[in-house]
């Protein structure tokens, strides 16, 4: 296990999609909680090369928490 | 009929029952102009995330309707025409969700925690040390069959990490 590490040093496992695949989280606007796991803690959306979200599936996302953050559901910045 | 949902954040300074006859009114008019309302939600008086309109609470509801989009224009134009009304949000849905939504499931009871799914071929220690973190992150529910193997792994990434770190230098 280990010698496979050493023989590729600068293989890093490839992170999958958290919204992809069976029993994924569904990308709701009203899911506070979910949706802090992709912002930062200014308040920031994180990019999806981060946090390996799917390009489709980020694009819903920030749409998500835009949505969240017009509704005072998230801050638009912690100060 | 094309499916809708609208969340609106009422007044701080206002009841739970005003709350309530507030979005009884609004149903209303959707009904009106010949829509349906088929679920009302109350999320009851929540923080918002940042002052509007010098509020730092305000009374959320949630209503799921079935009806024309004229409905729903009208429906928004007694909205801004409100003043107890601070904001709202309607958006069109393919489906209404049918049960709580997450903002009332989340105060009640945490959802369960999914963890992270089994891995298959790709289960070797160079994953990042980031990633079995996360999975350890509620241990109450996790057997300590499980918790091993996920303790384990952090050390052993560790070492890899550093087995990496000799090779580069």
């Amino acid at each position: 296990m280990s010698e496979q590490g050493q023989r590729r040093p600068f293989f890093r496992r490839r992170k999958t999609c958290p919204f992809t695949g069976s029993n994924a989280p569904k990308i709701d606007y009203k899911d506070v909680r979910m949706l802090q796991r992709f912002i930062s803690e200014r308040g920031k959306i994180v990019p999806s090369r981060i946090t390996a979200v799917s390009t489709k599936k980020q694009r819903e996302l920030s749409k998500a928490i835009k949505r969240a953050r017009h509704l005072a559901l998230l801050p638009f910045v912690i100060k | 009929m094309p499916l809708y949902e609208n969340v609106f954040i009422a007044r701080q300074d206002i009841t739970s029952s005003q709350a309530e006859a507030l979005a009884e009114t609004f149903s209303e008019i959707v009904v009106k102009s010949g829509g349906t309302v088929s679920k009302k939600e109350a999320w009851g008086l929540r923080n918002l995330a940042y002052r509007v309109k010098k509020n730092r609470k305000g009374h959320y509801t949630l209503l799921n309707i079935d009806g024309p989009p004229a409905a729903i224009s009208e429906m928004e134009r007694n909205m801004r025409i409100h003043d107890d009304v601070l904001r709202f949000l309607t958006i069109r849905v393919d489906e209404l969700e049918e049960g709580p939504s997450p903002i009332l499931k989340g105060r009640d009871e945490r959802p369960a925690r999914g963890g992270r799914p089994p891995r298959h071929e790709e289960s070797r220690p160079a994953a990042k040390p980031a990633t079995p973190v996360k999975a350890e992150a509620d241990p109450a529910e996790a057997d300590p069959a499980e918790a091993a193997p996920a303790e384990a792994a952090p050390a052993e990434a560790a070492t890899t990490e550093a087995a990496d770190k000799g090779e580069e230098s």
